[in-house]
């Protein structure tokens, strides 16, 4: 039996790095300190009846087992036939995985785009035209005596995230934790979290965008003439500003009920520029309740390697960026690639119809740990081993803070990391021999 | 009747998720809709009761549920997964964003409809047609 | 590796006093050597040979420098350079990206670089952006001077333990020099405050920037760490500025240095050598500050040259960034750091219309004329703060030719004619002058001249050849020439191998990661760790053992081994 402390949890944003795991035979028999989304991922690598085993390849219409070296192969072949290749997802593994995956995709001329596309994405956009005015989760903890989080649920996204860095623990300045700090949430729904906030400020679906102009209006010293705003009447939308502008530290946590809603990137363009406005009258900073435990990775590693944090297409042999053009969704409703390689992601699921009919269409791959609807309509099949709890790599927390994640049990015989399958098949893209222990040594 | 749908992560969608998306504790976790309670009632719906849900994208049967968040009249929520986003709208608006929260939907009652699975759904809606 | 001889150039060398003989370098196994019989023969008559350019302050890499590229697309379509067989695909202006910023400083000619600003919590991030940066030596000086651990000691009086922590920093996060940045600023900024002197209390920690300067020096010669502190003084670009510079200068007096170096740098000392009482007066006080220089053997200083145009300004001085979006409306980025410091990012644009731009941009040419000795002077940019590093050649140029820079100051606002002395000098560096503030003076400001900035025995086979005949070439009038032959060298040879020619990458390479290693006293160390482990369950929001860096993420990792252990 071996037991691993300080195991970092390879599930969602927050990337709590106290968890304690016990191994008994390669099986993990044990998992302390997680929520159940990560306990229920830890146990589920156990669970080899519903991991993705064996590589497979699509023959006359049906997926039939076949040796790694044949899938890499048809891999490699479909990629290199392909004009323009999709490389899609990445946001469930580790940031040495990205890295080889950049350089595929330069080496393919193709787009490369991760699921930030569809959570952070008009955050990206926002911070394009507005700035970020940002801190990491422990400034929070230490100092933050006013939290809001504004379409963010994190009872349910990001289980652990109030009782490690927000609301409840006790910080430097807040001896009292929870009893020196106020939580605000405001949401279209009362959600889980917004039940125990101090208080709750519903908003219409649609006009949150309308409810920050009026904060922004009180904050800088105007007159709000209308009864209500978004659903929200004056008093109300007073009292928050005042609020705001009073707290020693505060903090807006917002989640995909701004991205995804009416207004998009003009809905956190105008938060940040809130916060901004506060930082006037006393210390108040924002992020991005970011959803993949390293999708916030995959932004840094585009970002130093190709300057830009997502959608990047390599057609013309550098990297071009156009959100709304270059970006997943985009590409494929256009119809515009003509294959694709996905991996750690399951858009048939999470994609709109529109864009799976077309990712239906095309041969593609998918390299994942176990079988999803993605697999199930993918060309060729690769199972990869768990990043953070199969192997080692790199992981960001939502606030950028770059953790080690651990290796606490082997992956099951023959399955390969993300990385050792991406090398393989860029090494086969390029006609070199099968991998060979030369590029081995290169990482 | 019209909403608007929003969809988003649930601590079950994401449980059952990391447990395999073959089982029927995804089914169970995702196909379903919270529905305000006044909206279910002037729908006929029941807890429990199989709903039709259906957009400009396409349409999908789900179990009805009583929102623990209400209330939020003309507003219901499917965990994110395959029966959302079969009927989730494309149009990203130039953004690289489809708007996962915010499509117009009409519910019908489809008492007795069978729910399909994920795979079944995936099969019944996307095509593999070789060229 | 065969050998290499570079045959008859114009050698210049200032760590061994060569001022531009003519004579061989001969190269083996990556060394200097003294001759070698099975080699390569490279005709360099008529060329310039120096050592390989030593960086000592560029933001090259890291969290902040990430923020700047994820701020600015537009900074992204600028500088594009396809992939091609041996290159990868590579863009960016003032944040390139780190392939390009490899390329780049190779064909410059420099083949050592270290990055500004690491802060120890996000070193991780600044390791892997290092890793990707190809054809360099690289080292990251490392933010203390808000650490929450350090601030607590030095109150106390107890510079062992903060000299003991330290150590223990430096090795975990595979820094190499104690960097210092608005000391105190950066935790009031926590607060959305700042100070402005040297003896405002930092808030609740009831230190003053004054005790955690002095603190510092006496950790730093404590130890003997190879760098002397690198200090961002307070109140970087307000106005009127230098009374604060000249007071932090005289912080160290008295102080001996433990290894033959200065006691402090004050680095990018453009930003802080500023007159007047309003923007409306702004002027130049560099003279002043030149001359606290030159009567001052403790210090030197990093230039920090403003050359006009766009860029990126990024600080771990939070509050500036702050001060500097507020007086401009652009964009605006900030991290503050739990525990250790508060990085902030903004655009910028020096414009030759604008007075303030105009009067900054004399200033830094200024110290490096006003300052007599070349030793005293190294060339910066704080890239990307004042400019671009790739902008060197061009200020290069203005240093040798007085000319250029009449012709410039014709071309910029009249402030830089009535409010600096720039006018009135006719100084011009020579060729030993330029090495010696590009690479001889930079090494041995970092304490690694045994290995760099030189090319005696023994040396690192780093070298810059340019074609640059200084019998034919009057660098005052042909100044055009100067800048477009520092440009592109007509050789960079890193560690023994050809890496540039003709201005263009023939090999990439992946360079050495060098960190302090420093033992102290057992019995310290074990009291320090009890500190850390009980700061980290409280305050941090890491686990301990998942802070420190793993040698995995360093390319070639090259620890400096130094005994502390006197150290009680």
């Amino acid at each position: 039996m071996q037991r691993y402390t300080d195991v970092i949890c390879s599930f969602c944003g927050t990337l709590c790095d106290d968890i304690e795991v016990v191994v008994e035979d390669n099986k993990i028999v044990d998992v302390k300190h997680a929520c159940r989304i990560g306990t229920a991922k830890f146990l589920a690598s156990n669970d080899y009846e519903h991991r993705l085993l064996k590589p497979m390849v699509r023959k006359n219409g049906k997926l039939v087992e076949v040796s790694l070296d044949e899938a890499i192969e048809e891999a490699a072949r479909i990629l290199k036939d392909a004009t323009k290749p999709l490389l899609y997802g990445w946001s469930s593994t580790s940031c040495e995985a990205h890295s080889v995956g950049v350089e595929l995709a330069e080496e393919l001329g193709g787009v490369i785009d991760n699921t930030t596309t569809v959570c952070h994405g008009p955050s990206v956009l926002a911070i394009h035209d507005a700035g970020y005015i940002s801190c990491t989760l422990g400034e929070v903890k230490n100092r933050a005596d006013l939290i809001i989080y504004w379409g963010a649920n994190p009872m349910h996204g990001h289980p652990r995230h109030l009782s490690r860095y927000s609301i409840f623990p006790r910080g430097y300045f807040r001896e009292r934790g929870q009893q020196d700090r106020e939580l605000i949430v405001i949401d279209v729904r009362k959600t889980d979290t917004a039940k125990i906030a101090n208080k709750f400020i519903k908003v219409n679906y649609g006009e949150d965008y309308e409810l920050i102009s009026a904060l922004r209006k009180v904050v800088n010293g105007g007159e709000l003439r209308e009864e209500s705003v978004a659903g929200v009447p004056r008093e109300e939308i007073i009292a928050l500003a005042e609020k705001m502008k009073n707290a020693q530290f505060g903090v807006l946590f917002f989640g995909m009920g701004l991205t995804q809603s009416y207004g998009r990137h003009r809905n956190i363009d105008n938060a940040i520029n809130l916060v901004r406005d506060l930082n006037a009258h006393t210390k108040f900073v924002i992020m991005a309740m970011r959803g993949h435990y390293n999708v916030t990775g995959f932004n840094e590693v585009l970002s130093w390697q190709a300057g830009f944090p997502y959608a990047v297409d390599f057609g013309r042999g550098y990297a071009w960026y156009n959100p709304g053009e270059t970006t997943a969704n985009d590409v494929l409703q256009r119809g515009e690639c003509d294959a694709a390689l996905i991996i750690a992601s399951d858009p048939v699921s999470h994609f709109p119809r529109k864009s799976i009919e077309h990712l239906a269409r095309i041969p593609f791959i998918a390299i994942d740990i176990h079988p999803t609807p993605t697999t199930q309509l993918a060309d060729v099949v690769i199972p990869s081993a768990i990043a953070g709890i199969e192997v080692e790599g790199t992981a960001y927390r939502m606030d950028a803070v770059p953790l080690r994640l651990r290796k606490v049990k082997e992956p099951p015989e023959g399955v390969l990391s993300d990385v050792e399958i991406l090398r393989r098949i860029l090494a086969r893209v390029r006609g070199e021999e099968a991998l060979t222990a030369k590029a081995e040594v290169a990482k | 009747m019209e909403i608007t749908l929003i969809t988003g992560r649930t601590v079950a969608q994401g449980e059952a998720m990391e447990k395999g998306k073959i089982g029927e504790g995804f089914t169970k976790a995702c196909a379903v809709i919270e529905l305000d309670p006044e909206d279910m009632s002037k729908l006929g719906a029941y807890e429990g009761d199989e709903v039709r849900v259906k957009t400009d994208s396409g349409e999908v049967v789900v179990v009805a549920k009583k929102s623990s968040s209400a209330p939020h009249p003309g507003v219901a929520f499917i965990p994110m997964g395959p029966w959302a986003n079969v009927i989730v709208g494309g149009d990203t608006e130039s953004t690289g964003m489809p708007p996962f929260k915010g499509t117009k939907a009409e519910i019908t009652l489809a008492k007795g409809e069978r729910v399909l699975s994920a795979a079944e759904l995936v099969a019944q809606i996307y095509t593999k047609d070789k060229e | 590796m065969s050998g290499l001889i570079l045959k008859n150039g114009y050698v210049y060398d200032p760590l061994n006093g060569i001022k531009g003989e003519k004579m061989d370098i001969c190269i083996e196994n990556g060394k200097i050597v003294e001759e070698v019989s099975d080699a390569k023969v490279i005709d360099c008559s008529g060329k310039v040979v120096m050592p390989g350019g030593v960086e000592i302050h560029s933001h090259l890499a890291g969290g902040k420098v990430n923020v700047g590229r994820m701020l600015r697309p537009e900074d992204h379509l600028k500088n594009v350079y396809p992939k091609t067989k041996l290159t990868r695909a590579a863009n960016g202006y003032s944040t390139p990206s780190t392939f390009l910023t490899g390329y780049l400083y190779a064909k410059l000619g420099y083949t050592t670089a270290f990055t500004a600003a690491l802060p120890p919590l996000m070193a991780r991030h600044t390791h892997e952006e290092l890793h990707d940066i190809p054809m360099l030596d690289k080292g990251a000086l490392t933010l203390m001077g808000n650490n929450w651990f350090i601030m607590r000691y030095l109150k106390r009086g107890d510079v062992e333990l903060a000299a003991a922590f330290v150590a223990w920093l430096l090795k975990a996060v595979k820094g190499y020099a104690i960097k210092v940045v608005n000391p105190g600023g950066g935790e009031a900024w926590g607060w959305g405050r700042d100070v402005r002197s040297l003896d405002d209390p930092v808030p609740h920690f009831d230190i003053t920037p004054r005790e955690i300067i002095s603190g510092l020096v006496k950790v730093n010669e404590m130890l003997a760490l190879p760098h002397s502190i690198h200090l961002h003084a307070n109140n970087l670009g307000r106005v009127g500025n230098f009374a604060t510079t000249l007071e932090t200068m005289q912080v160290p007096n008295g102080t001996k240095p433990a290894r033959e170096r200065q006691v402090l740098q004050l680095t990018h000392a453009q930003f802080h050598s500023y007159g007047g009482d309003s923007w409306k007066n702004f002027a130049s006080e560099a003279e002043s500050i030149a001359k606290a220089v030159n009567s001052n053997e403790n210090v030197i200083i990093d230039i920090g040259q403003v050359v006009f145009g766009d860029t990126t300004t990024m600080t771990a001085d939070g509050p500036m960034e702050y001060y500097l979006s507020s007086l401009t409306g652009l964009k605006w980025a900030n991290k503050n750091i739990e525990l250790e410091t508060s990085p902030g990012v903004t655009p910028f644009v020096y414009s030759k219309r604008s007075p303030v731009s105009a009067v900054q941009w004399a200033v830094g040419l200024e110290l490096a004329l006003h300052i007599n000795d070349a030793w005293k002077v190294l060339l910066t940019t704080d890239h990307p703060n004042g400019a671009p590093f790739f902008k060197y050649p061009t200020i290069i140029a203005w240093l040798m030719s007085s000319k250029y820079r009449e012709e410039t100051m014709k071309e910029v606002h009249s402030a830089a004619q009535k409010n600096t002395t720039l006018a009135t000098i006719d100084r011009e560096y020579d060729f030993y002058e330029i090495a010696t503030i590009t690479r001889a003076g930079q090494a041995k400001s970092l304490g690694i001249q045994e290995t760099k900035g030189h090319l005696g025995v023994g040396a690192d086979a780093d070298v810059a050849v340019y074609d640059i005949n200084p019998e034919e070439i009057d660098p005052s009038r042909d100044y055009k020439l100067i800048e477009e032959k520092f440009a592109r060298t007509s050789y960079t040879i890193k560690g023994g191998e050809i890496v540039v020619k003709d201005g263009e990458i023939v090999k990439v390479v992946q360079g050495k990661t060098l960190y302090i290693d420093a033992r102290v006293d057992e019995s310290l160390e074990r009291e320090v760790m009890r500190d850390i482990d009980y700061y980290f369950k409280r305050f941090y929001s890491v686990n301990l053992a998942n802070y420190p860096v793993q040698e995995v993420y360093l390319t070639n990792p090259t620890p400096v081994q130094i005994d502390a252990t006197n150290v009680r």
